[in-house]
């Protein structure tokens, strides 16, 4: 006789009508993935199957964006450098043939001084923006990318002494367009992988997202986090009580940028290939639409915000292409409606937060 | 413990200190008294060694801690010395705990092997954060809780979380309240009192900076009055009464200004009941007065008791209730307009931010007013009549000649007004209220922020407007002596409400009670 | 000799750079032989196809919104604008005429609402902005597939359903304005009719600037507090600010699509704020200040640099970098104006 009584108590109306006025976003977007997935009629392995690869290869991504927004930067859509320094180091160590397990490592390793360089040099440049970093970071990462394209496109092969047919375009100067990974596709995903019920596990891919996670929390109790938070909330309050305001900023930028390097490796050696100009593209927005998805906002983020905000943008993300076929006949409509919502819902998340600020 | 001998300081050539000595004991409440404006702040900055400081050429005189000689040079020079502060805008974050906030950036660690990465990767000792807040809260006698968040802390306790933090810090000796009771209720007000006893009785010594004079005969035993940047006063609090303070706080000699004869009065009355203004640091509540057709009326009273209020109530700026009549008719609050459209003048208190167009040239700063509200300045070139087009040449025209009458020192009517002096920029704000030809005008603050040579030259604008157009005036205004050269009643206000009105020749201790909201010749 | 002169305010350090840029590169061009005066031809084309979007910065900054990141809600407008006078086959000078005129009331009206939308959001305007334009763009792309037209040049030849990526011009209203009243001289043509029709919109903007309206809602943009005490509505001043610029966003595209002589849908106008922004930047103005002169020059330096740069790059390395020039160009002005001009260190 007790479960109906907890059940009585979880689904009193006025608990829900709460849950649903405090979190409006994740409530929003859980119903309308749930519209999509009765619409859509995927068949239940395939699709628990993609949203635990997604999981794996996106989760870490979106988890580099709590440090900056703790730290009262916002939303730091600068870590497509992140993503950038992940490719270097990627076409470094496909350029040197260095395989498997060890290759990824040393790419995770020869990523942080790139990502530490681009990060100090973001954190400088954000807090040259203060009050308006979060466009300042949006464009810092389309100026960047004129960088990274000016550095892989004309100075690799001229500039840079590389000679590699494989990885070079046939005019002798600046990488192809895309390279593969095949020495170190799924090298971490397969370490430990199980598939019981035909349903694919890459449990070291998840083991390392949950060290972040618990990484996560243990930053946040050491003083340093103390201090990023401090720094985040009151500025002028943190600075009066002797922290030193700008190195905090710019360390949490490149803790964040050095994350999302880590996270691009690990995306990117799950698709296999490297789109040299595109695949940090959209890195930055929609990492960040998930977050804002999982009910985080442009001064508050958890690492459960982070994850369910990955779930539902990500099961959205895929049923939408199969509800826009089967309500429209059209796989397009789907997949322009799901980009629609990646930048709705960053555009209402902004909105709703300057609206409440007032 | 503490010893100031001489202290003097200079802000571009004004005296702000002049041979300031003052002693603070240990175990000693120490009131420091003044007007706004009378060199507190600046005494404090100094002790402080606040930057501003420094950065407008240092200051004069020694000051020595249990006989060293101590010249801070920035804010942790000071806190290491064993200075606490707490300020008056509280410097706490509301989204952290009462012990996240005592023990900010002096968190006790608990060891963590990366910590020998980098010391800032130690792990926080929350139990130990928690036990030291709450015995700094034990010596100061307050009950706070140390795991509240501060942000749900009604107004007194974040004063004690405040206080709490600077005791917690080891070698606190000096403790400095920056008017720590204007924000509080009575009852909070006096368990501050009576947790400042407790820390005195500990050894410590407080400095305790106030401008109610009740409070400063109830809890300090020393009490030092400054006046205009002079140490007037330093006696026993046993010694002191609460007329004499007055008198000594405010008093001052006052020249009357020259006031040409009397012409014909050509403004308007205004008459306010239960009238009440939501503006921030500055709110009225219910004030009755009365400002007569052709006077200047002159609105005085401590900062943050509501004066500037009534000005920005009136002129549509901050939300306003209550009954206002104008000339006899009902005047509507709430939109700038209804004060513009009947020829109601302000001079903003915030001259820059409010009063003025800094990048745009005189001209334009002067006709601005009129042209949106009467159309003037405006052609039709092609006649069609919704087509109205700016007329440069008559703003020019109009600009050439309020330049040679208000003697704006400028290069010509097309230069910006960033790059004019306080007092031309007070003179274009003037220019501009003339040109909409007022029947009332509000100058708030009107010789704020601009040099003594040019103050009576404003003050001397202003008395003529009244008396020789006839413009009724009312000046809102920090520095009573300026009201007393040129006002024909005063105003005090207390607390959002009328004190008194007072004749300009008042006695000084008339004054300073009103702005203690005393009754006349009341004592304790 | 004036001090002034020889120290260049923040404000005019782009245009010093790109312009010295441009100049070398006019003289490499030169140098390597190439067709300078083809080169002009092509920069002129471009100044005018550009110049009236650059100009719709002009109203937004001007009533404190900054620079119109959201230009995109306007360039929709338009854009449907174009489609409606394509559906109704109506070529020549009378279809580019009935495109502007569907486009008003529809920019018009999506103005208004943007700019009440924008006045909640006071401080965050640029952000706001910029991802209210990607939504609207990505929104649109869901209409476009949807959407019941029915002219066989607008909709896809197999599969039916839904819009083309592009549609060409030609044989519509492509060109019409840059073939008005065109002429040569030494060797460069001049697109007559299409710089007339930009300069002509400069100067309705800057008369729009000296009427009482103007003056209000540029008052209302440089100090709101002043304004609010001078009788203006400045919650209006901005609303107005915001339609003027989608209007004006409106326009432009329409402008744009007639000269390049194709209508280009779906995501083509994704991230065409972003070299409008640029260019007024380049200009010389900030996100506070902005005269209709920044927009002249800025567009004609720009869009010079941004044609030039493919051919002589190609004779000088042998590759395109306009692409790469065009990013880093046009980002790191945006970044110096939000970080040194008037950005941060409150």
């Amino acid at each position: 006789m007790r479960a109906p009584a907890a059940l009585r108590r979880s689904t009193n109306p006025g608990a829900w009508s709460k849950l649903a006025m405090e979190n409006p976003v994740p409530v929003l977007f859980l119903a309308l993935c749930l519209a999509g997935v009765l619409v859509a009629g995927m068949h239940p392995v395939f699709l628990i199957n993609e949203m635990i690869g997604r999981m794996a290869r996106n989760s870490f991504l979106v988890l580099s964006l709590i440090i900056p927004v703790q730290a009262g930067l916002g939303l730091n859509f600068g870590i497509v450098l992140g993503a950038m320094s992940a490719q270097a180091a990627l076409a470094a160590v496909t350029h040197w043939q260095l395989p498997g397990l060890f290759g990824l490592s040393l790419t995770a390793l020869l990523a942080v001084p790139i990502a530490v360089a681009l990060g100090a040099f973001a954190g400088q440049v954000l807090n040259g923006a203060r009050g308006r970093e979060m466009i300042a970071s949006m464009i810092l990462g389309f100026f960047m990318n004129g960088v990274y394209q000016l550095v892989f496109l004309f100075m690799v092969g001229t500039v840079i002494p590389v000679q590699n047919p494989v990885m070079l375009l046939p005019q002798g100067f600046g990488l192809r367009n895309t390279f593969e990974l095949t020495s170190f596709k799924y090298s971490l995903d397969n370490l430990l992988f199980v598939a019981p019920g035909g349903i694919a596990i890459p449990l070291a891919t998840l083991a390392v997202v949950t060290g972040l996670c618990l990484a996560m929390r243990w930053l946040f109790n050491t003083k340093l986090g103390q201090d990023l938070r401090a720094v985040g909330s009151e500025e002028h309050v943190a600075a009066v009580a002797g922290l030193k305001t700008n190195r905090l900023r710019i360390t949490a930028v490149i803790f964040s940028t050095v994350l999302a390097a880590w996270g691009q490796i690990i995306f990117l050696q799950n698709i296999g290939t490297v789109n040299t100009y595109n695949s940090h593209d959209q890195t930055g927005m929609f990492a960040i639409a998930a977050l804002l998805v999982g009910g985080a906002t442009v001064r508050r983020a958890t690492v459960g915000q982070a994850l369910l905000g990955t779930f539902l943008f990500h099961l959205l993300f895929i049923v939408s292409p199969f509800a826009g076929q089967r309500l429209l006949g059209s796989p397009q409509v789907g997949e322009y409606f799901r980009v629609f919502i990646a930048y709705g819902i960053i555009c209402i998340a902004l909105g709703l937060h300057s609206w409440r600020r007032r | 413990m503490l010893t100031m001998r001489g202290i003097t300081k200079e802000f571009g050539g004004v005296s702000a200190l002049k041979n300031v000595d003052l002693t603070v004991e240990a175990g000693q409440i120490h009131a420091l008294l003044g007007e706004n404006g009378a060199g507190k702040t600046t005494l404090l900055n100094i002790l402080f060694g606040m930057p501003v400081i420094r950065a407008t050429g240092g200051y004069r005189g020694t000051i020595s801690i249990h006989g060293v000689p101590f010249s801070p040079k920035d804010p942790s020079e000071a806190l290491a010395a064993g200075i606490g502060m707490v300020h008056q805008e509280f410097m706490l974050i509301p989204g952290f705990t009462v012990a996240e906030n005592v023990k900010l950036n002096r968190e006790p660690l608990r060891h963590a092997s990366l910590g020998r990465v980098h010391p800032s990767l130690h792990i926080l000792d929350r139990p130990a954060m928690a036990a030291d807040t709450r015995q700094a809260f034990t010596s100061i006698g307050v009950n706070v809780d140390d795991w509240m968040m501060v942000a749900g802390l009604p107004v007194g306790h974040k004063q004690f979380v405040e206080i709490a933090r600077e005791v917690d810090k080891h070698g606190t000796k000096l403790l400095i309240l920056d008017e720590p009771t204007a924000v509080l209720t009575e009852v909070e007000a006096a368990q501050l009192i009576e947790a400042l006893r407790r820390l005195a009785a500990r050894g410590l010594g407080i400095l305790f900076i106030t401008h109610r004079l009740d409070e400063v005969l109830a809890c300090a035993s020393q009490i030092s009055v400054l006046r205009d940047g002079e140490l007037v006063a330093c006696l026993p609090a046993a010694e002191a009464s609460l007329r004499q303070l007055a008198e000594v706080m405010v008093g001052r000699p006052v020249e009357r200004q020259p006031m040409p004869p009397r012409g014909t009065v050509t403004g308007a009355s205004l008459r306010f009941e239960g009238f009440s203004v939501e503006m921030p640091g500055e709110r009225v509540t219910g004030l009755d007065l009365e400002v007569q057709a052709g006077e200047i009326l002159g609105i005085g009273g401590l900062a943050g008791h509501g004066k500037l209020g009534i000005a920005n109530g009136v002129m549509g700026l901050y939300p306003a209730r209550g009954q206002v009549s104008f000339d006899g008719e009902p005047f509507r609050l709430g939109q700038p307009i209804e004060a513009l459209s009947r020829r109601i003048a302000f001079l903003s208190e915030d001259r820059r931010g409010v009063g003025l167009l800094l990048d745009a040239p005189i001209d334009y700063n002067l006709a601005f007013t009129s042209m949106n509200i009467e159309g003037r300045f405006l052609k039709r070139p092609l006649g069609v009549p919704w087509l109205t087009w700016r007329d440069s040449r008559g703003m020019r025209t109009h600009a050439e000649a309020l330049i040679s009458q208000l003697d704006i020192r400028c290069t010509g009517p097309d230069q910006a007004v960033r790059r004019l002096s306080g007092g031309n920029q007070q003179k274009v704000c003037i220019g501009r209220a003339i040109t909409r030809q007022p029947r009332l005008l509000f100058a708030s603050e009107p010789t704020r922020g601009i040099d003594v040579g040019a103050k009576s030259l404003i003050l001397d604008l202003l008395a003529r407007l009244n008396r020789e157009a006839g413009v009724t005036i009312v000046i809102t205004s920090s520095e009573l002596a300026e009201l007393r050269r040129i006002c024909d009643r005063i105003a005090i206000i207390y607390r959002g409400r009328l004190a008194r009105v007072l004749p300009p020749d008042a006695s000084d201790a008339d004054f300073g009670l009103a702005m203690a909201g005393r009754p006349p010749g009341g004592d304790l | 000799m004036n001090p002034r002169l020889l120290k260049p305010s923040p404000r005019t350090v782009p245009r010093l750079i790109i312009g010295a840029f441009v100049l070398g590169l006019l003289v490499l061009a030169a140098g390597k032989q190439l067709p300078v005066h083809l080169l002009i031809s092509d920069s002129l084309v471009r100044t005018g196809m550009n110049g009236i979007l650059v100009l719709a910065m002009v109203p937004s900054i001007q009533a404190g919104l900054g620079l119109n990141f959201g230009l995109p809600v306007g360039i929709i407008c338009g854009l449907i604008g174009v489609l409606i006078a394509v559906e109704a086959n109506v070529s020549g000078l009378a279809g580019l005429a009935l495109s502007v005129a569907a486009a008003v009331p529809l920019a018009l009206l999506a103005g208004s609402v943007y700019g009440r939308l924008l006045n909640r959001v006071k401080g965050q305007e640029m952000m706001v902005g910029t991802y209210l334009g990607f939504a609207v763009v990505s929104g649109m792309c869901v209409f476009w597939l949807i959407a019941p037209f029915t002219n066989p040049i607008l909709i896809w030849v197999i599969g039916g359903t839904g819009l083309r990526y592009t549609t060409s011009l030609r044989h519509l209203f492509g060109g019409v304005l840059d073939n008005a009243w065109a002429f040569s001289l030494w060797g460069v043509k001049v697109p007559t009719g299409l710089l007339l029709t930009f300069l002509l919109a400069c100067l309705l903007v800057h008369c729009h600037s000296r009427t009482r309206g103007g003056m209000a809602m540029h008052a209302a943009g440089q100090n709101p507090a002043f304004a609010t005490a001078s009788g203006v509505n400045t919650a209006k001043a901005r609303i107005q600010g915001a339609t003027l610029s989608t209007l004006l966003g409106a326009i432009g595209i329409i402008i744009y699509a007639q000269s390049f002589g194709f209508l280009q849908l779906y995501l083509a106008p994704l991230m065409m704020a972003f070299p409008a922004v640029a260019a007024v930047l380049i200009g010389g103005a900030s996100t506070r200040q902005v005269t209709v002169g920044n927009v002249i020059i800025g567009t004609l330096l720009f869009q010079t640099l941004l044609t030039i740069s493919l051919p002589v790059a190609q004779a000088v390395i042998g590759s395109d970098v306009t692409e790469v020039i065009r990013l880093i160009v046009a980002n790191g002005t945006i970044l110096y104006a939000l970080t040194r001009l008037d950005g941060g260190g409150q």
